[in-house]
C-alpha cells in the first residue's frame, strides 16, 4: 500500500492510513527523505490522524525520518496523533523526542511556516515551547 | 461471542491483522476507548517480537473469565531461540537489536498481568492479559 | 432432565423421584399462589422492609418475584429469574431500597414456603422430609441468584457514581483561546490518574489547546507515582503539540521528587496559578504575534 505523498509548496505532506505495514512504512520514509532532496522541500509533514496505533516500530522509523530530512535541510513535524493513541505512547515509554509534533495539518503548516522561516527566528532556546 | 483466535505471524502484514483481531475481539468482551488502543498496542509489540527474533510464531487472543471479572488473554508464542536473560529484557533500555527496545518492559506496563517463559533454544512464550473494570 | 441441574450428586433413583417431588410442590405452589403471596407480602410489611415502597408496588413486585420463583423451581433453570432480579434491582436501588432488605424479603419467602409445606404434609412425616429435601437446595440457590444479582447492580451503581464525581470534581476550563487549566484537587488514584490524563487529552484535541496550565496546589498526596502520572501527562500533551505548564509545584516537593529519581526536567513549572497563566498567556501572545508574521510576511 503506497502512501500518498502531496508537495504543497515548500512542503511535503503525507497522510498515514491506518493499517500500514512495517513494509510501507519504511517505504514512505525512504520515499519522503529522497522528494525532500529533489524538491528542496524546507519542510515535512506526516499526518497521523488515522493511525490506530503507535508502536515501537513506527516510533523509531518516524524518528529516523525526521533525522533523515533533517540532514536534508528539513523539518519534520508529525500531526494528528490521536489522544487514545498519545496515552498508549507514553504509557509504553514512546515520547518522539526531538521530533516536533503538532494538533493538526493546519498547526502542523503554522508550525513549520515559523521554524523554516529563515536561520535563528522564533522561539529557539525556549525549553517551554513546542516552537 | 467466539472464544478466541490463533493468528500466526510471518510477515509484517500479519502485525496488522493480529491487532485488527485483538481488537475486535476486545470490543466484543466490552473493553472501550483507550483500552483497546493499549491492547492493540501490546499485541503489536508481541507480535513484532516473534518476527525480529523468531521469524515465525503466533498470537493466541482469548476471552478470559476470572468471575466475576472478565478480560482478554493474549499469548505471543515462538520457537524461536529464546531469551537468555530474561531479567535483563525485562529491564527498561534493553535491546538486543537497533532500536528503542521498549518491546518487553512497556508492554507490561499497559497490561495489568504479564507472564514470560522463555530459555535458549526452548522458544518463548509471553502471556498478557488485561481486565474490565466490574461492571 | 431439567430438574438435574437444581441438584447434585444425588444417585438417578433419587433424582427422578426429585423430580417428582420437585413437581409436587411447584403444583402446591401454584394452587396457593394469591394465599401465600399475600402472606409474604404480609410479613414483608410486618418485618418492616422495602419501607421506601407503596404496599400496591410491594404486592406487584411480590407476584412478580413468587412468579419466577416458581418457574426456577420447575425449569431448574435459572436465566429467567437472574434477569428478573437485575431489573429490579435496577428499579428499587434508586429508590433507596438496601441490601439486607432484599437478602430479607427472599429468606421470608422460603421462610413461607416451607411453613405451607409443614402444614400441608404434617400428617406424613416422612414425605414432608422427602420434599423438603428437595425443596432446600433449589431454595438456596434461588435466594442466592436474587441476593447477587442485586448486589452486583448495587455495586455497579456506585462505581457509576462515583465515576461521574470523578468526573466533575477534574473539570478542565477552557479559560480563553487556545489556554486550557486544569486544576488537580484531592487524591489522585491511578485510576483518576488515568481519567485526568485522558479527559485532558480529550480537551486539548477539542479546543485545539496550545497551552495548558495544570495547577497541583491542592493535590492531597504528592508522591512518586502521582509525579510519573504528571509528567507522563506532559509528555502525552507534547504529542498532541499543546505545551504544559505546571503550577503549585512547591521546591521543596519537587526536590524530593528529583530525590527519588522523578525527571522534572521536561517539566515547566512555575510557582503559582496565576503566574502561571500569565507565562501562558505570553507564550500564546509570542506564538499568535510569530503566526501573523509568519502568514503575513513584512
Amino acid at each position: 500500500m503506497e502512501v500518498p505523498i502531496l508537495k504543497q509548496g515548500d512542503f511535503l505532506i503525507a497522510t498515514l492510513q491506518a493499517a500500514l505495514s512495517d513494509e510501507d512504512l519504511t517505504n514512505l520514509r525512504d520515499a519522503l527523505v529522497d522528494r525532500v532532496g529533489k524538491a528542496r522541500s524546507r519542510g515535512v509533514i506526516v499526518d497521523v490522524t488515522a493511525l490506530d496505533v503507535m508502536d515501537s516500530f513506527a516510533a523509531r522509523t518516524l524518528r529516523a525520518l525526521a533525522h533523515m530530512v533533517k540532514l536534508r535541510g528539513a523539518e519534520t513535524v508529525i500531526v494528528g496523533i490521536q489522544p487514545e493513541v498519545a496515552f498508549s505512547m507514553v504509557q509504553l515509554g514512546l515520547t518522539l523526542e526531538e521530533v516536533k509534533t503538532a494538533l493538526d495539518l493546519e498547526e502542523g503548516l503554522s508550525l513549520l511556516g515559523l521554524t523554516t522561516k529563515g536561520a535563528g527566528s522564533g522561539g529557539r532556546g525556549r525549553r517551554s515551547h513546542t516552537i | 461471542m467466539e472464544d478466541g483466535v490463533v493468528v500466526p505471524i510471518r510477515s509484517d502484514r500479519d502485525i496488522i491483522i493480529a491487532r485488527h483481531e485483538g481488537r475486535r475481539i476486545a470490543a466484543e468482551i466490552g473493553f472501550s476507548g483507550s483500552d483497546l488502543t493499549l491492547i492493540a498496542t501490546a499485541i503489536s509489540e508481541l507480535a513484532r517480537n516473534i518476527l525480529k527474533f523468531a521469524a515465525i510464531g503466533e498470537i493466541v487472543v482469548t476471552a478470559v473469565q476470572n468471575t466475576p471479572r472478565r478480560g482478554i488473554s493474549i499469548a505471543a508464542k515462538d520457537e524461536g531461540p529464546g531469551i537468555a536473560d530474561i531479567p535483563l529484557a525485562m529491564k527498561d533500555g534493553y535491546s538486543t537489536s537497533f532500536g528503542l527496545g521498549l518491546g518487553l518492559p512497556g508492554t507490561k506496563r499497559i497490561m495489568d498481568e504479564f507472564n514470560i517463559k522463555s530459555g535458549v533454544g526452548q522458544g518463548t512464550i509471553v502471556i498478557v492479559k488485561k481486565w474490565l473494570p466490574l461492571q | 432432565m431439567a430438574n438435574k441441574q437444581v441438584l447434585t450428586k444425588s444417585p438417578p433413583a433419587f433424582q427422578e423421584s426429585t423430580a417428582a417431588l420437585l413437581r409436587e410442590l411447584v403444583s402446591h405452589l401454584r394452587q396457593n399462589r394469591t394465599q401465600l403471596r399475600q402472606e409474604w407480602a404480609r410479613r414483608i410489611t410486618e418485618a418492616k422492609l422495602l419501607t421506601a415502597m407503596t404496599q400496591e408496588e410491594i404486592f406487584t413486585e411480590a407476584t412478580a418475584v413468587y412468579d419466577n420463583y416458581v418457574e426456577a423451581l420447575e425449569t431448574g433453570t435459572f436465566e429467567a429469574l437472574t434477569a428478573y432480579a437485575r431489573n429490579l434491582s435496577e428499579r428499587i436501588i434508586p429508590r433507596g431500597v438496601e441490601t439486607h432488605e432484599v437478602v430479607g424479603i427472599v429468606l421470608l419467602l422460603r421462610d413461607v414456603l416451607a411453613r405451607s409445606l409443614f402444614a400441608k404434609y404434617q400428617h406424613d412425616f416422612a414425605f414432608l422430609n422427602q420434599i423438603l429435601d428437595a425443596y432446600e437446595p433449589a431454595a438456596n440457590r434461588i435466594a442466592n441468584t436474587v441476593a447477587v444479582g442485586f448486589v452486583q447492580e448495587r455495586e455497579r451503581t456506585i462505581r457509576q457514581q462515583q465515576e461521574a464525581i470523578r468526573e466533575l470534581s477534574t473539570p478542565v476550563l477552557q479559560v480563553r483561546e487556545r489556554l486550557l487549566i486544569l486544576p488537580i484537587i484531592g487524591v489522585i488514584d491511578p485510576q483518576r490518574a488515568r481519567q485526568l490524563t485522558e479527559q485532558l487529552l480529550r480537551g486539548i484535541r477539542t479546543n485545539r489547546a496550545k497551552v495548558v496550565v495544570i495547577d497541583i496546589t491542592g493535590v492531597a498526596a504528592m508522591d512518586s507515582n502521582v509525579a510519573n502520572n504528571l509528567v507522563q501527562t506532559v509528555e502525552a500533551s507534547r504529542l498532541l503539540g499543546a505545551t504544559v505548564i505546571v503550577t503549585g509545584l512547591s521546591p521543596e516537593i519537587a526536590q524530593t521528587l528529583v530525590t527519588i529519581g522523578v525527571d522534572l526536567g521536561k517539566m515547566n513549572t512555575i510557582g503559582d496559578l496565576q503566574g502561571g497563566i500569565e507565562e501562558a498567556e505570553r507564550l500564546l501572545g509570542y506564538k499568535v504575534a510569530l503566526d501573523l508574521e509568519a502568514t503575513h510576511p513584512s
